[in-house]
């Protein structure tokens, strides 16, 4: 048993702690001890994801107890996959918040801590119930950061954040009520293998049980008709994070993976594939809401909140097709999104910063100062979200492409995504041209101070964000091999759960 | 018995799903109450409604109840209660900082989001 396995949530559940009872009036040593921390993170989620890449699934028991009575953690190359994105996320996220967030209110970098946290958690944990505390971990944290900084608007946003994610938690516990009484178990591994031989009459209500389940998942990553939340919360969020949210939809997006395509998958003899008829279908319809959000919206934020919305859609389309490929371009995709979302509402952020009470407002203002930085990041930013080549959203969105040509609703979805890639061009070119080149010399009076510096932090994190995604687009080769193995492995339930109840359980698998 | 529990569910989910639909602050937060209350009381009888029988291992015991849904209502229990507290300070915070309870999240002609925004203050006070 390998102890590193259980490390990303260890490490920032005690870095949280201390950083609450130690240095809770120390911003400089928080900044620092914050820093390090998530450096040591990142660092381990590389160890995990070197480890994990043997294509082994390794196995955490908590406490010991054997695997389907206790806790177990579960790392194969998925999750060690999304680890790893989320430590590249959350450096990035830290050193901007060091430039300046992290001192309108207190304990910003506890509630990160914790957040980082619950969603490694929610990354490793092969318990269904586990993932509910974990979801539960995560977002008690997020709700604290969503708030940071205060205000009439956010608390009355944060009102509405706090309590649809309280109405997802409790139709998570039916869900998860549902499966432990037709199932008897809450092993994710055991629900594969229970799921087989589940009782004629409990059928309906399991299946009841998984579909409850993905409306949960749903709701978290946005998919129409259940993204209505999204664009409020992550506008009025501070930048970063925001730009931390961005890996909060990825979870969603994993714990369909895991749990309909894996768990309630090809292999779950009578709730076999509960959710697939669903996802294709609302992920084409979030496609069309994020590119007519895009178009519509008159502010900068929500501009980039719209577009997190339809990388989502682009996303679930692949991961809707519930095969190998799919998931391959899904998770080429969903670490593609991850990174442009954040490194996008990090610029519009500092964009933001320097247009006084114009803020994110899409109007002629004064010109913004830095115009060339701010100008360039946010075009290169843009590009990389919209999907333009050369960069990794064209590549991401080729691959999308490319899995779904052989699906029979291939025409909707080549349709939809090309239409609606083009809305979201338009909407960031119409962005970018009102923020820098509409400029109104003449309203003098009201000009924001020139010689507001832009914190190198912050430059820092965003070119890191961008230089992610370059470097995704040039490694994009070895990665999608990476991605293809991952795929392999999501879609091989036997081996999932042979390694975590042993090979006995096979047997109950039959054949 | 079932029937019993079955309504009680039915009857607090009714209730709860009718009071979020409202558009107050208040009646939502009441309306998540009871939604938790239900889904207590849904993942306990999750594992079999069983009387008079030991949840832990006892000699000469005629038979179980199910341990797990036990620990599994604690956790919902704990978290549920931590999060009503939370969400009742923000509703209050909010009807401090803008003098109504009304949930809905609108950027005034201001609109910054962060900002003290007078434009939104109707409502009674």
């Amino acid at each position: 048993m390998n102890h590193w396995i259980i490390a990303p949530i260890i490490l920032p559940a005690l870095v949280a702690a201390f950083l609450v009872m130690a240095l809770s009036h120390d911003l400089a040593r928080q900044r620092l001890v914050s820093t390090a921390a998530t450096g040591l993170l990142l660092a381990t989620a590389v160890g995990l994801f070197m480890l994990a890449s043997d294509g082994t699934t390794r196995v955490y028991l908590l406490g010991n107890w054997p695997a389907p009575f206790g806790i177990v953690m579960v790392l194969d190359r998925l999750s060690a996959l999304m680890l790893l994105i989320t430590a590249v996320l959350a450096l990035a996220v830290v050193v901007y918040a060091c430039g300046g967030w992290d001192a309108k209110g207190r304990h910003f970098h506890a509630l990160f801590q914790f957040q980082l946290m619950g969603i490694c958690g929610a990354f490793l944990t092969g318990d269904a119930f586990n993932l509910f505390v974990f979801f539960e971990v995560m977002l008690i944290a997020s709700y604290g950061l969503m708030l940071h900084g205060g205000g009439p608007y956010r608390l009355r946003a944060g009102f509405h954040y706090v309590a649809i994610n309280l109405v997802g938690s409790t139709l998570f516990l039916f869900a998860v009520g549902l499966i432990y009484a037709t199932t008897g178990t809450l092993n994710m591994a055991d629900i594969a293998v229970k799921a087989r031989s589940v009782a004629e009459g409990d059928v309906a209500l399991l299946r009841t049980g998984a579909l409850l389940l993905f409306l949960v998942f749903a709701l978290k990553s946005a998919l129409v008709p259940l993204h209505w939340w999204l664009p409020t919360a992550y506008a009025a969020a501070p930048a970063p994070v925001a730009a931390l949210f961005a890996i909060m939809t990825k979870v969603g997006a994993y714990s369909i993976i895991r749990v309909h395509g894996m768990v309630f998958g090809a292999e779950a003899g009578a709730v076999a594939n509960a959710a697939a008829p669903w996802v294709l279908p609302a992920a084409l319809l979030t496609l069309v809401m994020g590119a007519l959000g895009a178009l519509a919206t008159r502010r900068l934020l929500d501009l980039v909140a719209f577009s997190v919305v339809w990388s989502m859609g682009s996303l679930l389309v692949a991961v809707g097709l519930f095969d190998a490929g799919g998931m391959a371009a899904a998770l080429y995709y969903a670490v593609h999104s991850t990174i442009a979302a954040a490194g996008l509402f990090l610029v519009a952020d500092m964009v933001m910063q320097h247009r006084g009470h114009w803020a994110d407002r899409l109007t002629t203002a004064p010109p913004v100062p830095h115009a060339n930085l701010l100008a360039g990041l946010f075009f290169l930013a843009a590009i990389v979200m919209a999907g333009l080549p050369p960069f990794s959203g064209f590549i991401g969105k080729l691959l999308v492409l490319e899995a779904v040509r052989e699906a029979p609703s291939a025409v909707w979805a080549w349709g939809l995504i090309l239409a609606t890639s083009l809305a979201v061009i338009i909407g960031f070119s119409r962005a970018g041209s009102t923020l820098f080149w509409k400029a109104d010399v003449r309203a003098d009076e009201a000009r924001p101070h020139q010689d507001a510096r832009i914190p190198v932090s912050a430059v820092l994190a965003t070119t890191g964000m961008i230089a992610v995604a370059g470097l995704l687009t040039v490694g994009a080769g070895p990665a999608t091999g990476v991605f293809a193995a991952t795929a392999e492995q999501i879609m091989d339930v036997r081996g999932y759960v042979s390694a975590v109840l042993g090979p006995d359980a096979m047997i109950a698998m039959g054949r | 018995m079932e029937i019993l529990i079955a309504t009680g569910i039915a009857a607090l989910t009714a209730t709860g799903v009718y009071l979020m639909l409202l558009r107050q602050t208040f009646p939502i937060i009441i309306g998540l109450a009871f939604l938790t209350y239900a889904v207590n009381l849904f993942l306990f009888a999750m594992g079999r409604l069983t009387v008079d029988r030991p949840p832990i291992i006892a000699t000469g015991s005629p038979g179980y109840a199910d341990p797990l849904p036990q620990a599994l209502v604690l956790t919902a229990i704990v978290i549920s209660f931590g999060m009503t507290a939370l969400i009742v300070v923000l509703a209050l915070r909010g009807f401090l900082e803008t003098g109504s309870d009304a949930a809905t999240a609108k950027r005034g002609e201001d609109g910054i989001p962060g900002t003290r925004d007078r434009s939104q203050r109707g409502g009674h006070r």
